[in-house]
């Protein structure tokens, strides 16, 4: 750490001029872009219309493309020109996709990303998130007048690398200066923490239309801190607009519709969900292109029925994160609800019981993550007054580390670490003339590598050849505010270097996170098995190894029985490695280690008559 | 939650708020800055806030605004000279990992 001066304090904060900074929730469903009044509110900009939500559609047509509440109407008639839930698709690869019977798009398999073939050409998600970018910067641009200096736009808490980068990408291509990126329900946070200016511990329970995500923050003297990050992406409205849909097929004994009836049918259950968060029945009503006419009655009972498993799908998350808070339900000071699919009765209902206290609805489920964001751009920006400024941690969801000898991860930065972070750890080489290291990155919790998510591999070279466990190789973790990663492996002596950024490989999702980490926690007592198995393996197969090179130097120390009892201990131990036995392998070691014992005592002597040899007493003394 | 200063580090700390000519002391914080995340700041201090916290340590006025307080606990101040440069150390055992710009560290 440099050595420090004292400094002037900051100059009148008065004399600066404000940046038009915006923070931008790109939702599933809907998006907003928000900003921060010269009084320091924070608030949504609307159209001019005076709506607040874009919706997240953007329809490509004859010459035009339209966005929003423009593109919406054209879900019906063109829906595989008119592109919904885009945001599912970031970062992911066809085969990742495997609810794609519910996208009726016309898909492209392209490197990295899948892509969409559309009337206006082939588009990637990042090209159509761009495009509903670029109608929320307008939007901003119009009521700040002028070009927007800082954004931040959020992701849900659970997008991996592939994804963020996505996101990132897609803000560049829409002329977003973005500052950087902020997980929602953080940002949620900052909305109530801000404003309301409470301490304590806090849930944010957020589902959106097609992502749900749960944090546990701790609140401390305007420090907010993330102890734990879970959820779903794979589970939002969307998901009981669906099962509507599958209630409407059934009671009306509708045949496989076309797209285009799916589409209008999937928009008459979300309006029948909609209307049930305040009656108590609603009616479905529609005519299909096949001349069928729908009219059904969904009671808000009936509703219930249907969708009780989605609710209780979002408990599991939720308790997964209080473990790893290590925090009871009733330990919490409040919880937070974000996200529209909140104003859902069955879901507060849930939240209470489960937490067994009312959940916090003063602020506008809808908004309440652009205007964190808002807040946090205006903060990065520079323009809030001098003594505001707050820090903000946030945490990465799944262990970062690489792989050792046997094939087992080692966690060199755990998850739930606060970001930006910097971790290092030393390795050395394992065999006698290493001049290579294979650094392979993965990400996960489990303790084998196979079981977990295989990030980057490369390699160091040009160590220079030394006995095995001399080198000493300095492997760096970073993790920069937007939750990207870069590694470096460094030999000490030399200085020779090796790095990598984690560029996306783009594909794994936040289901697959879950996935995961639900394998972890189910597979504790395996993996330690599996841990202790590798690690005596590896161990035996040192003892192998330094046997050998000892009997091609010295074998001629043995007797002919000597030597006999030492091969067979190595073949032992050989044997013992190539079963699945723990305790077996350790025995082998042992038994070898016996039986080399009075072999190494010869070594030894020999070694220090070679040594001796040729010097005077004199130079012992 | 304490932060301390060394007797030498003081003495300059009242040094150089004499030069200065004016301000009440010193006040000690952390930003989020650097490639490790956090930064220490160091500044005169003309008026306190009301929410700063101060300690009066070898007569000089310490000032610390509460949320850098957590970051802060158990940290000494101190005056050193390295070679031909002297100026203020941080001794924070709360500290993880310094970055490599030398800025920025870690809790
Ligand atoms: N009154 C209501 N009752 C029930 N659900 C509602 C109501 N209003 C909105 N929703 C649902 O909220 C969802 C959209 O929520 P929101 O706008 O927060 O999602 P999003 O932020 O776009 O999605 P995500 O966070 O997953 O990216 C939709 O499924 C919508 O049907
Ligand atoms: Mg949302």
């Amino acid at each position: 750490m440099t050595l420090m001066q004292i400094a002037e304090p900051d100059e009148a904060p008065a004399a600066r001029l404000r940046r038009r900074a915006v923070g931008i929730d790109l939702g599933t469903t809907n998006s907003l872009v928000a900003t921060v009044r010269d009084d320091g509110i924070a608030y949504v900009i609307p159209d001019d219309e005076g709506r607040p939500l874009v919706p997240s559609i953007v329809h490509y047509g004859e010459g035009a493309t339209l966005v929003g509440y423009d593109a919406a109407p054209r879900q019906s008639p063109d829906p595989q020109n008119t592109i919904v839930s885009v945001k599912r698709m970031m970062g992911r690869g066809l085969a990742d996709l495997t609810d794609d019977r519910r996208f009726p798009y016309r898909f492209v398999d392209g490197p990295g990303m899948v892509r969409l073939a559309t009337r206006a050409g082939t588009k990637s998600p990042v090209e159509v998130s761009a495009d509903i970018l670029r109608a929320l910067r307008e939007r901003a641009e119009r009521r700040l007048g002028g070009p927007i200096d800082a954004a931040v736009v959020t992701v849900p808490a659970y997008f991996d690398d592939a994804q963020r980068q996505a996101t990132k990408d897609a803000a560049k291509l829409a002329g977003l200066p973005v500052l950087r990126l902020l997980n929602e329900p953080t940002a949620a946070a900052v909305a109530y923490g801000l404003d309301h200016g409470i301490e304590g511990t806090y849930a944010v329970f957020d589902l959106g239309g097609g992502t749900f995500d749960i944090s546990i923050l701790k609140l401390t003297r305007g420090v907010f801190e993330v102890l734990a990050t879970n959820g779903d992406s794979a589970l939002g409205g969307d998901d009981f607009d669906h099962r509507v849909f599958c209630w409407i097929l059934e009671a009306a004994r509708v045949p496989p519709p076309s797209p285009e009836d799916a589409r209008l049918l999937l928009l008459r259950s979300r309006e029948a969900k909609e209307m049930l968060t305040g009656h108590d029945a609603a009616p479905i009503v529609a005519t299909l292109s096949t001349g069928q006419r729908i009219d059904l009655s969904l009671t808000a009972a009936n509703f219930s029925t249907i969708t009780r498993t989605l609710v209780e799908k979002t408990l599991a998350p939720v308790r997964r994160a209080l473990r790893d808070a290590g925090l009871r339900p009733d330990a919490l000071q409040g919880v937070v609800l974000v996200g529209g699919a909140t104003r859902m009765r069955e879901i507060r209902r849930a939240v209470a019981e489960f937490f067994g206290q009312p959940p916090l609805t003063n602020l506008n489920p809808d908004e309440v993550v652009a205007l964190g964001a808002a807040n946090q751009a205006n903060a990065l920006a520079g323009n809030r007054e001098r003594g505001e400024d707050w820090l903000l941690l946030d945490v990465i969801p799944l262990s970062l580390g690489l792989e050792t000898m046997g094939g087992l991860a080692e966690k060199i930065v755990p998850r739930n670490s606060t970001i930006p972070v910097t971790r290092a750890q030393e390795f050395t080489t394992w065999r006698d003339g290493q001049t290579a290291m294979a650094v392979h990155v993965v990400q996960g919790e489990r303790e084998r590598v196979a079981d977990c998510r295989s990030l980057a591999r490369f390699e160091l070279r040009g160590i220079p050849p030394m006995a095995a466990g001399a080198a000493r190789i300095r492997v760096t973790f970073q993790v920069d505010a937007d939750g990207l990663l870069s590694v470096s492996a460094r030999e000490q002596t030399t200085g020779v270097e090796a790095s990598v950024t984690v560029k996306p490989s783009y594909g794994l999702g936040d289901d697959e996170i879950a996935r995961m980490l639900q394998e972890s926690f189910d597979h504790a007592a395996d993996d330690m098995a599996a841990r202790s198995l590798a690690e005596s393996r590896v161990e035996a197969e040192a003892v192998v190894n330094a046997t050998e090179s000892a009997l091609a130097v010295d074998g001629d120390l043995l007797s002919a029985d000597e030597r006999g009892a030492i091969d067979d201990a190595v073949a032992a131990a050989r044997h013992a490695c190539g079963r699945e036995d723990t305790a077996a392998v350790r025995l082998a070691v042992e038994s070898l280690n016996r039986a080399t014992a009075a072999f190494a005592a010869r070594r030894m002597d020999r070694g220090v008559a070679r040594a001796l040899a040729g010097r005077t007493v004199d130079s012992l003394a | 939650m304490a932060i301390s200063l060394t007797e030498s580090a003081a003495k300059h700390v009242a040094a150089q708020l004499k030069r200065r000519g004016k301000g009440m002391g010193l006040r000690v914080g952390v930003r989020t800055s650097g490639c490790s995340g956090l930064a220490y700041k160091l500044e005169f201090v003309d008026e306190k806030k009301p929410e700063d916290v101060a300690y009066d340590l070898h007569g000089v006025t310490i000032v610390v605004d509460p949320k850098s307080l957590p970051y802060l606990d158990g940290t000494v101040l101190d005056f050193t000279r390295e070679g031909l440069n002297e100026g203020f150390r941080f001794r924070n055992p709360n500290v993880k990992d310094q970055c490599g710009c030398g800025e920025s560290f870690n809790v």
